[in-house]
């Protein structure tokens, strides 16, 4: 392979760290270094590490409510028109349109509709199922669910060259840095 | 060029109440995964897995028979329609409640001992509610037509009738299984994604690979999946609550002297989180022991769990001795019989045994430390208790039913052996799936684990 069509080929460079302390702090400087296409990856969820590689904030919240009012009028509705347009029975003679007995179902759908929405929301942010994905091409990578922590710096960032931006990852004093092929 | 990171070993040290001493992210990982992927799988798996099945072959020879013949091979009957199907409903969902709690509420509390217990505790939440949902479908007499019950434009013309609290009971218990289950899922990615890349045998990394669904760890998608687990956290607390609430307006919302009362949904809803505590206490304590899990579940852990079956037993106590109350203040003639006639009915026997189950047993000997922190004194006593909630719901369902109003329509009720084959049957299913969980999916959070570890470390630095 030639060193051009590898450029081409690679995915990115990934650096690997032996605790959260220092991935975080790496990716802090990374990115203060202009670095955006930046990803980190670590065995529990780390504070602060979405952050420090440019990821500050989730839709995940938005998706939720939104699922909960469409369950929420849903529900209602659902409910509704069958007891007081549809097929309108007298029960105890109760009014037709006896909201109160509509409350419960009208409650559990919001909640379902909110958590479907909720997981289904974070799967499709996520881009998941993944079956293929380049990162999993480093062998030392099989670690990052156990005990390691690693930074990948993407190629298509345009801040990226092979040699410069691994001579920046070997300063943040690594365990080791290797390249990711596509 | 940054300063060389001190390079700290991730190791719990000196111990923490919540983890054993010595523990480091690959400590953890080893050996919680080490069940499933590494270990032999130990003699009394198989054997206690063997056990189950044969329960299982007990409720499939039962329900069999049940759908051949008809609901008349049970002990009900008029005035007694309900029976052993609705006793076992409402206990095994309750059982169910728990863990939710541990999951949801203790997450949004930010407990750190509910790290090691949840995902067992969520486990025991969706077997629970299999169980239990199967009690009405079979109850029904036309199990085959259960889904009449759900609202679709069908070609009678008809629609079910929402002011009913039995049709409460399908959204409530079918969104409860729904969401538990994506909870409960939701967290076990990660962890799939460990046991992926643990793996040796191909074909069992396959497995995991495609449960994992590609999970890799990244920073962006733990950040979506903490704001997951917080969100699915709020809103599974208010559905808890819910479900049982809805479970006990089955009975509220009739006017049968004992149920027509407003102090069920709390009373069920206590009950609930009593009997639940107890069920994660009965298979916590076996799985720390033969599986030498004592580092994740500790004494404390079951210390805490003991002072929560403490509290909710009291909840549960003041809640009887305000049903006797109300009873007798109501100044209903029918409302004073029900109770005197619990207390010294035909059914007084058993009331007296939930009375000590449920109440004198669990709280007298829980206040002892000595008592709570004793494997086998505990496993005892919630046994007793989960004895006592059974007994609960069996004199709420009969004593209320076999005598209401008129003397003219009163009658007794007695189960039949197939009542009792259902009732084991399904304890037998509740524990085959235990068992095949814990042989295949990881009992406790790994990467929950390891985070526990990564903030002990942490801050016994400071």
């Amino acid at each position: 392979m030639s060193e051009s069509t590898r450029q081409n080929t690679m995915y990115g460079l990934m650096a690997e760290f032996d605790s959260a302390e220092e991935l975080v702090k790496s990716a802090r400087t990374a990115s203060e270094a202009g670095y955006r296409e930046l990803d980190a990856y670590a065995p529990f969820p780390v504070e602060g590490l979405a952050e420090a590689v440019g990821f500050p904030k989730t839709r995940l919240p938005m998706i939720t409510l939104i699922g909960g009012f469409i369950g929420c009028f849903g529900g209602f509705f659902l409910q509704v028109y069958p007891n007081v347009f549809g097929y309108p029975l007298n029960i105890g003679g109760k009014p037709y349109y006896s909201w109160p007995s509509f409350i419960p179902i009208t409650f559990e759908l919001t909640v379902l509709c909110a958590a479907v929405s909720c997981v289904f929301g974070m799967l499709i942010l996520d881009g998941l199922p993944t079956p293929y994905h380049p990162v999993f091409n480093v062998s030392r990578f099989e670690l990052a669910s156990r005990t390691k922590f690693f930074l990948c710096i993407k190629a298509r960032d345009k801040k990226f060259d092979r040699e410069r931006t691994k001579e920046f990852l070997q300063s943040l004093s690594p365990k080791g840095v290797s390249e990711v092929p596509v | 060029m940054d300063p060389v990171i001190e390079e700290k070993p991730s190791l719990v040290t000196p111990e923490s109440p919540w983890i054993g001493a010595g523990q480091s992210y690959a400590s953890v990982t080893d050996k919680i995964g080490g069940i499933v992927l590494t270990e032999k799988t130990p003699k009394g798996w198989f054997l206690g897995f063997g056990i189950a099945i044969i329960f299982v072959l007990i409720l499939n020879m039962a329900i069999s028979y049940l759908f051949a013949v008809g609901v008349g091979i049970w002990g009900i009957n008029v005035p007694i329609a309900w029976g052993f199907a609705i006793v076992n409903f409402v206990w095994w969902i309750g059982i169910g409640h728990a863990g939710t709690l541990i999951s949801a509420f203790l997450l949004l509390m930010r407990q750190k001992w509910r790290t090691s217990i949840n995902r067992f505790a969520e486990a025991m939440t969706i077997f629970a509610v299999m169980c239990a949902g199967m009690f009405p479908l079979l109850h029904m007499g036309r199990p085959w037509l259960f889904y009449w019950m759900f609202p679709y434009p069908d070609t009678m013309g008809v629609w079910p009738q929402f002011r009913s609290p039995l049709v409460w009971d399908v959204f409530a218990v079918s969104t409860y299984f729904t969401v538990s289950l994506l909870f409960w899922y939701t967290g076990l990615i990660p962890d799939f994604g460990t046991f992926r890349d643990k793996a040796k045998n191909l074909f069992v990394k396959k497995i995991y690979g495609m449960l994992s669904m590609g999970w890799r760890g990244s920073a962006v998608h733990w950040k979506r999946h903490e704001t997951a687990s917080l969100l699915l956290a709020g809103i599974a607390t208010p559905l808890v609550v819910s479900v049982h609430t809805v479970v006990s307006f089955d009975f509220t919302i009739a006017l049968v002297p004992g149920w027509h009362s407003t102090i069920f949904p709390p009373y069920f809803v206590a009950g609930a989180i009593y009997s639940g505590f107890a069920m994660v206490v009965m298979l916590g304590i076996p799985l720390r022991k033969f599986y030498h899990l004592e580092a994740f579940i500790t004494e404390r852990h079951l210390n805490n769990m003991a002072k929560l079956l403490l509290a909710t037993g009291f909840i549960v106590t003041y809640s009887y001795v305000m049903e006797t109350f109300m009873a007798f203040y109501s100044g209903d003639q029918y409302e004073r019989y029900m109770m005197m006639n619990r207390m010294t009915g035909p059914y007084a026997p058993w009331y007296w045994l939930l009375v000590a189950c449920n109440i004198v047993i669990p709280m007298t000997f829980l206040w002892s430390h000595k008592i709570r922190t004793n494997t086998v004194s505990l496993f005892l006593i919630a046994t007793t208790v989960q004895i006592g909630m059974w007994l609960e719901r069996f004199i709420i369902v009969v004593t209320s039913l076999h005598r209401d109003f008129m003397p003219s329509a009163w009658g007794m009720y007695y189960p039949t052996k197939w009542d009792w084959a259902v009732l084991t049957g399904s304890m037998g299913l509740f524990l085959t799936l235990f068992y095949l969980f814990i042989r295949v999916m990881p009992a406790i959070s790994i990467f929950e684990v390891r985070e526990l570890v990564h903030k002990t470390v942490e801050e016994s630095a400071h």
